[in-house]
């Protein structure tokens, strides 16, 4: 989507900026008063584009393209090793196996741009999942599945998460809880889009909670959700009730949130939409720009960047719609249902970030909380607010994964979820020390981390070489991010 | 001479028990350079910081263009076009120029900014201002020197058609070279027509740029002098003695008790 920022104009550390005065004077530019600023005046021609692009490789600036590279090298690797690895009907597999924990990554790149850290997204997550399954399971009776003490003392954090939220002036978060207690209360019968917008409004209430905790009390983040990760576990446990377990496989709706496919008449829609939208979009910007004369990436490499988008785009989307089920009995095809919602959430918080006010502010209160302060951000609503998009996320996340596995346990969304969430945005290259990052890192790293685990499943490896494979793979991640980094403060400015 | 375009008039400020701000009468004229001196304590940067509307005052009436007015916030002193550029520049690292020159009021609706107005805005404004040593204003602020920083820290207060740009010691962490450049662009906000206040320690600076000096002196403003009218020993003993011949602070066998 559109994750590359203007990277070519933003010159910083190029030694060899091609400055041509004479192209300065182009009839675009219209005050001679601003010729001054050599790049953002001068267009540069392809091949300079591409030469400058490979300078700022070499300088450290490597943005995603590490995780990139060791995604293909993976990939190749598995393929080379196991012959059930690059089939259609395993990639598929994959997309839905990664996409719950990579949901949950994409929200906590908000929390981790503030240079906060949300280590109970899983937990809070694991919570959402058992309030939507429990609903399913006893067809909306919360009360009767819960018992009157814990139902009350459900409800009251709920009420308490819309006034907290209210006094916040986060009121999003406020309207969403309000809808969690209309749901709880009103107890009508079980309905899979009723109970998916019950766990995404109980994951609101929780970021609410956690938000003001972190930017109202003043406490670090890290006790902060240390604290919850232990409450909500406790929590699961409670509403689900030790080695009980909900399945919710019996409904169409929630299962096929993961294990579903889109026709091949949906797909081929999702790919008009999808590679449409990102098209009208990077290139509408590019000739906005030209006609306003400002200075753009050449025509030619925009125009290479939407068409490889879209090539990429029909590719996958045709070989997703070919039959793709591993015995002749049943027909399998069409693009996972997990491929949209991740898109759709990855278009979203892309636009949020990079498009509007409130992501400027995320950016400049993770950069230097105190120039933000002075510029007149509201740096506490600011704060609480990103532990409510990551928590409400999150809880879309443990709808995709409780959907894969069919059923939701009381180790839902515990053990490492979280951690592999926060891994796949650090893989991707977002930094915990905040300010740097994007939606897209999430998905990239979601991406590495499902490669790794289902390869290795695939080579039948056990449990504990998974674990450390991973563990490398996170740690080599933060090795090139680490190493880029002092190149890049090396560098010429 | 011309008006004040921002008089303070009786201004008091205590924290606790410490009174910082005694009855300090204050005042800025368009077009000029006013450098604020005083000893380290002196209350320069609280009384650039009650202006500014980060401290409440205690007392005091400000007037701005002929009107008495309060300001209650940074944001009441952001709207009448007084600016501050602070000590520590207050830029984020993570953003480019045109972001961190917006920042908290950009361009465009709330749900789509408009970045290519913002980007124009902001290079217009440098290059009024000369400023030619940045390459692209997509340049991050982490890549700028300590200068350039200044510069646009500098810039930032001048983008809102500010009338009054105060500058806490921007010449404290530069170089020989940087410093020109920070005051060559002090001197020309002044010929743009705005008021302009600088708190500095180095007497070399304020000599070259600043038309008058206010002294401060634990807290009262104990001289306003044209700075032609004065010498560098003078006003070295206005700071530190709080008098210098007949300028400052009565004698204090003159004083009838």
């Amino acid at each position: 989507m559109s994750d590359e920022k203007e990277p070519v104009m933003t010159e910083t550390s190029s030694p060899a900026a091609p400055r041509e005065t004479k192209e300065a004077a182009d009839a675009r530019i219209a005050s001679a008063a601003i010729a001054d600023f050599g790049i953002d005046t001068t267009s540069m021609s392809t091949r300079e584009a591409v030469g400058d692009y490979f300078s700022r490789l070499k300088a450290g600036q490597l943005g995603s393209l590490p995780a990139l590279l060791g995604l293909l090298v993976l990939v190749i690797l598995f393929a080379s090793l196991s012959d059930s690895f690059f089939t259609l009907y395993n990639i598929a597999n994959l997309l839905s196996q990664g996409a719950g924990q990579t949901i949950i990554a994409m929200g906590i790149v908000f929390v981790l741009l503030l240079g906060e850290i949300d280590l109970s997204a899983g937990t809070a997550s694991g919570v959402c999942g058992a309030v939507m399954a429990l609903h399913f399971v006893r067809n909306g009776n919360l009360l009767g599945s819960l018992g009157s003490g814990v139902f009350i003392a459900f409800l009251v954090i709920l009420v308490l998460a819309v006034l907290l939220s209210a006094y916040l002036r986060i009121w999003v978060g406020a309207a969403l809880s309000t809808v969690a207690i209309v749901i709880v209360l009103t107890g009508g019968a079980a309905n899979a889009w009723l109970e998916m917008l019950l766990a995404v409004c109980v994951g609101t209430a929780i970021g609410c909670l956690t938000g003001f905790l972190v930017s109202k009390i003043g406490m670090p983040s890290f006790v902060v959700t240390l604290a919850l990760f232990l409450v909500w576990q406790g929590v699961i446990l409670q509403f689900i009730g030790q080695g009980g377990t909900l399945g919710i496989r019996t409904s169409p709706v929630l299962n096929d949130v993961a294990n579903g496919n889109l026709s091949t008449v949906m797909s081929w829609l999702l790919f008009v939409i999808g590679a449409g939208g990102f098209g009208a979009v990077v290139l509408g910007r590019h000739f906005s720009r030209l006609k306003r004369g400002l200075v753009t990436q050449p025509t030619p490499i925009v125009l290479f960047k939407v068409g490889a988008v879209a090539l990429i785009g029909a590719v996958a989307t045709y070989l997703m719609t070919v039959n793709r089920a591993p015995n002749n009995n049943i027909m399998l095809s069409g693009v996972p249902y997990v491929v949209p919602i991740v898109l759709a959430l990855l278009t979203l918080g892309t636009y949020v970030l990079n498009r509007t006010q409130y992501g400027r502010h995320i950016y400049a209160v993770g950069g230097n909380q105190e120039a933000a302060r002075r510029a007149g951000i509201n740096v506490s609503k600011i704060r609480a607010s990103v532990f409510v998009i990551c928590s409400s996320v999150a809880a879309i996340g443990a709808i995709v994964y409780s959907s894969k596995v069919g059923s939701v346990d009381p180790q839902a969304g515990g053990l490492n979820t979280l951690l592999f969430a926060v891994g796949a945005a650090v893989i991707g290259g977002t930094s915990l020390f905040g300010g740097k990052g994007r939606v897209f890192d999430a998905v990239i790293g979601g991406l590495v981390l499902a490669v790794v685990s289902n390869g290795l499943g695939l080579l039948q490896q056990s449990a504990a070489t998974v674990n450390i494979i991973t563990g490398l793979v996170l740690l080599l991640a933060a090795t090139v991010d680490a190493l880029s980094r002092r190149r890049a403060a090396a560098a010429p400015r | 001479m011309s008006e004040p375009i921002l008089e303070i008039k009786g201004l008091n400020k205590s924290f606790g028990p410490v009174h910082v701000l005694h009855d300090v009468d204050f005042s800025v004229r368009a077009g000029e350079v006013t450098a604020l001196v005083g000893d380290n304590g002196a209350g320069k940067s609280t009384l650039v910081k009650c202006i500014a509307g980060i401290h409440p005052s205690d007392s005091g009436t400000v007037t701005f263009q002929g009107e008495q007015t309060h300001i209650r916030g940074p944001r009441d002193a952001a709207d009448l076009g007084i600016e501050v550029v602070y000590q520590d520049l207050a830029l984020a690292d993570n953003l480019d120029i045109v972001q961190n020159m917006f920042l908290g009021r950009e361009r465009g609706s709330k749900w789509l900014l408009d970045e290519a107005s913002m980007e124009k805005a902001a290079r217009e404004t440098l290059a009024s201002l000369s400023v030619r040593t940045v390459k692209s204003v997509r340049t991050l602020v982490s890549a700028l020197s300590g200068g350039q920083r200044q510069t646009v820290a500098i810039a930032k207060s001048v983008l809102w058609d500010s009338k009054v740009v105060l500058l806490d010691e921007p010449t404290a962490a530069l170089g020989v070279a940087q410093t020109r450049q920070v005051l060559d662009l002090v001197r020309r906000l002044a010929e743009q027509g705005l008021g302009v206040v600088l708190i500095s320690h180095n007497m070399a600076d304020v000599f070259e740029v600043a038309d008058r000096i206010d002294v401060l002196y634990l807290g009262r403003l104990v001289t306003e002098v044209h700075t032609k009218d004065v010498t560098h020993n003078q006003v070295v003993e206005l700071i530190t003695a709080g008098r210098s011949g007949d300028l400052g602070l009565a004698r204090p066998e003159a004083v009838v008790l």
